[in-house]
């Protein structure tokens, strides 16, 4: 009786069959033989999701720890202030800008430095700036945040939509973490979904892991070391740069490892170069 | 030799149909003339059906129920025989326009390309249908008489050589295109077909009517021979729609831009063409411009905001004109064919910048180009799609505004934020050989054997700052707009000292230092800035 009334919508007389037996290769063969379960392909028979490809971030110790980002899949670089997350959004930029692929920098707070930038590797003629908030209204900037991520958010899905950048980011650093959590989980799956087929990495920037479970990739930095020597006045000093450390919080790539991985990197200030 | 013909009967009506399909079905008139003298000029099968003729009176027009009447637009056919020139030209180079409605081609040489006589015939036929003009096609041995079969026979017909005085034997002397005293002279002597014009005894009728009588009866029997004259007509993309009524919505108006770009496009595709620069011509109805609420109409189905213009990023010119023309350009950075491309774009630009009054013409012109030759090879990387490129950048426009979306141009200059947006163009931007990848391996390791270079993010505008000095180096610093940069300075370097333009009307001189904060979250690297003009200082941006 379960079983008539579970195919009902068939309308496929079916043979009542004890409970406790295996159904028989006839009625096997006859549910096979209706039209809409023979499209449903067995568990056993799904086709494995091949491994995505990899490309490198510019910073060889990160690629290391990672094996580089993963195209068609979402990423998150996260960390505080000063914390060198801008540094490594510019070499992935850089980077990808020198292989030959078009990039996409989606600025949710206008704070992009173009000479920090080239500095990077980046050529200007393959990265597309957007500059997210037009005005800035200081009685009410709570909701210019806001209008700033929704905006962020619309032009993200319209180059997804677009197709054939490389990497596509989109910067929330300056954006609190409250209202970068606000994204529904939902908009997050929509990206990865629209993201899947394609070769394009896109990065998300911010304080704090907000695309949840949609990250195939999560890493977050922080400045390590102390500040040089304060003995020297002032004009006699100079700032070299930072040391990173960088660790692998989820990796949908490789097992998760048993113990957090970390690795340390440097950065050079322009006015060391 | 063969020639072909193509004639479009009750071309003014054709001509306006063309635009207007919808009218295909329903009896159509044509009028000329200033009110209230208004004239029948040309009317459609269904029209004649109904009793309309021509030269009938508006007034006597409104016995008909069910016709629909037309002014007489000139921009209008001319557009529609632009059009069967494109027709003609996308099968022979050798083109004659004889007249507005008759176009006679070469068809020398393209039996290999296109089949026999015939299926040429079939094949003009059909082009021409697809610009919208239902023609008369004929071929015939020279170009007269495949005119006169063209003007005598609906459809497609064939006429072989020697045997067009058979064919044009029981042809009415209307087809004959000559003048209306020749027609009444031949109608008072009771010529009324030209089998009988041809039995004319040829000493008789060069005595009564001269040459011109002579050539017409040469006609007759199909034995006028004469060379082609082929045009070479400037190449001109343009159609128009002159309303009946002004359009006040955006949205009616898209749906005609919509036929008049096919119309463009299937043109320039005849032509093996495309285009990178098009132009909207609307003619607006006068003093109902400024302050008239059609603009709020036009402003509350935009975007609902004008972003500011910038040559620098999209490159579409206002040119209003004093009195009533509207003109929006828009360039493309690569030539493209698509109507349903340019009609987004228009419908995006016309949302940010509506045009503020009813408009009456509409004007579409297309600057042809040629198409582009390059091809995307099979192991580069992917590219935007210039078609879907554009049309993002333009919604991206019109979410953030035209002068915030582009690629970065850094300029000659030690000026602070020293750079300025451009159009981004993908991949027609870069320079030629600059397709592929810079080093080439393309594995992802570009940037590895270099220093990873520590990210200044700016603030913009600076934050302003009241900074103590110790030393002459800043000591402590407090903002008021972010609670988290104050506080005693940890650690300093500085300064570094920049200066220019001093020689300009705007000289800019200041100090440059990088501070360390004690926060939260760690330690904050910053630039601060010291303006030495105005003697403020900044927080320029954040090392991250």
């Amino acid at each position: 009786m379960a079983s008539s009334l579970l195919f009902s919508d068939f309308r496929v007389p079916l043979p009542r069959a004890p409970s406790s037996v295996t159904p028989g290769p006839a009625l096997l063969k006859r549910l096979a033989a209706i039209p809409r379960l023979a499209e449903v392909k067995p568990a056993s028979q799904l086709e494995i999701r091949p491994a995505p490809e990899l490309a490198g971030s510019g910073i060889p110790e990160l690629d290391a720890l990672t094996g580089g980002l993963p195209r068609g899949c979402l990423s998150e670089i996260c960390g505080p202030p000063s914390s060198g997350r801008t540094s490594v959004l510019l070499s992935a930029l850089g980077s990808a800008t020198k292989r030959g692929e078009f990039c996409a920098l989606i600025d949710t707070s206008d704070a992009f430095h173009p000479d920090s930038a080239a500095l990077a590797g980046t050529d200007f003629s393959r990265l597309l700036w957007v500059r997210c908030v037009e005005k800035r209204d200081r009685k009410n900037s709570g909701n210019i945040r806001c209008a700033a991520v929704e905006q962020a958010l619309r032009v993200l899905d319209l180059l997804l939509q677009a197709g054939g950048f490389g990497v596509v980011a989109i910067d929330f650093s300056d954006v609190l973490f409250q209202i970068a959590r606000r994204v529904p989980l939902a908009s997050w799956f929509r990206f990865q979904r629209a993201l899947e087929p394609t070769s394009t990495i896109l990065l998300v920037v911010a304080q704090a892991p907000c695309a949840q479970t949609c990250a195939s990739l999560v890493l977050r930095f922080q400045a390590r070391g102390t500040l040089p020597e304060a003995g020297l006045p002032a004009h006699c000093r100079i700032f070299e740069g930072m040391q990173i450390e960088g660790e692998l919080l989820r990796s949908r790539l490789t097992r998760k490892p048993a113990q957090s991985a970390h690795t340390t990197f440097r950065t050079q200030a322009m006015r060391a170069g | 030799m063969p020639f072909a013909c193509i004639f479009v009967p009750d071309f003014p009506v054709q001509a306006l149909l063309r635009v207007e399909p919808d009218l295909c079905t329903q009896a159509v008139a044509v009028l000329e003339g200033s009110a209230p003298l208004e004239k029948v000029f040309a009317i459609n099968q269904s029209a004649r059906e109904a009793g309309v003729e021509l030269g009938m009176t508006k007034t006597q027009l409104e016995a008909c129920t069910g016709l629909v009447l037309r002014k007489r637009s000139i921009a209008q056919e001319k557009s529609a025989h632009a059009a069967l020139l494109d027709c003609a030209q996308s099968f022979s180079p050798r083109v004659e326009g004889t007249d507005h409605d008759i176009i006679i081609l070469d068809l020398a040489g393209l039996e290999k390309l296109f089949g026999s006589s015939k299926q040429i015939a079939y094949a003009i036929a059909l082009c021409a249908r697809g610009f919208g003009l239902e023609p008369h096609v004929a071929v015939a041995s020279n170009p007269d008489s495949a005119m006169l079969g063209a003007r005598g026979f609906p459809g497609v017909t064939v006429i072989p050589e020697r045997e067009e005085s058979a064919y044009f034997e029981q042809l009415s002397v209307n087809v004959l295109p000559c003048e209306a005293e020749m027609q009444e002279t031949l109608e008072r002597w009771g010529i009324r077909t030209l089998g009988a014009l041809a039995a004319l005894p040829k000493v008789a009728l060069s005595e009564r009517l001269g040459q011109k009588g002579l050539r017409l009866q040469r006609w007759a029997r199909g034995t006028a021979f004469r060379t082609l004259v082929p045009i070479e007509e400037p190449l001109m993309f343009e159609e128009s729609v002159e309303l009946e009524h002004s359009l006040v919505l955006l949205e009616p108006m898209a749906f005609l831009m919509n036929r008049m770009l096919e119309q463009i496009c299937a043109r320039l595709n005849a032509r093996a063409l495309a285009t990178q620069e098009l132009t909207l011509e609307l003619e607006l109805e006068e003093g109902r411009s400024v302050g008239h609420p059609e603009r709020a109409a036009f402003a509350s189905e935009g975007s609902g905001r004008a972003p500011a213009h910038n040559p620098g990023v999209r490159e579409i010119a206002i040119e209003r004109d004093a009195s009533i023309l509207f003109t929006r350009k828009l360039r493309l950075p690569v030539p493209l064919v698509d109507p349903k491309v340019f009609l987004k774009l228009l419908q995006l630009d016309l949302n940010a910048h509506p045009p503020g009054a009813p408009i009456k013409k509409i004007l579409l012109k297309a600057e042809p180009a040629r198409p582009r030759p390059a091809q995307n090879g099979l192991f580069l990387p992917p590219a935007p799609e210039p078609e879907k490129l554009e049309l993002t950048l333009a919604r991206i426009a019109g979410i953030v505004g035209e002068a915030r979306v582009g690629s970065v141009e850094i300029l000659d200059t030690h000026r602070p934020q020293g750079f300025q947006m451009r159009r981004f163009a993908g991949l027609e931007q870069l320079p030629r050989g600059n397709t592929s990848a810079h080093n080439g391996n393309g594995n992802g390791n570009a940037g590895g054997e270099k220093n990873v270079v520590t990210a200044l993010r700016m603030f913009r505008p600076p934050v302003r700052a009241s900074v103590t000095v110790r030393d002459g180096s800043p000591a402590r610093i407090a903002c008021h707009k972010k609670k988290d940069m104050d506080g005693h300075v940890l650690w300093v370097a500085g300064p570094w000292r920049f200066s220019g333009d001093w020689w300009e009307q705007e000289p800019w001189a200041r100090d440059e230092w990088d501070i360390a904060l004690q926060q939260e979250n760690g330690i904050g690297l910053y630039r601060l800035v010291r303006d030495l003009l105005s003697g403020g200082w900044f927080v320029e941006g954040t090392y991250d």
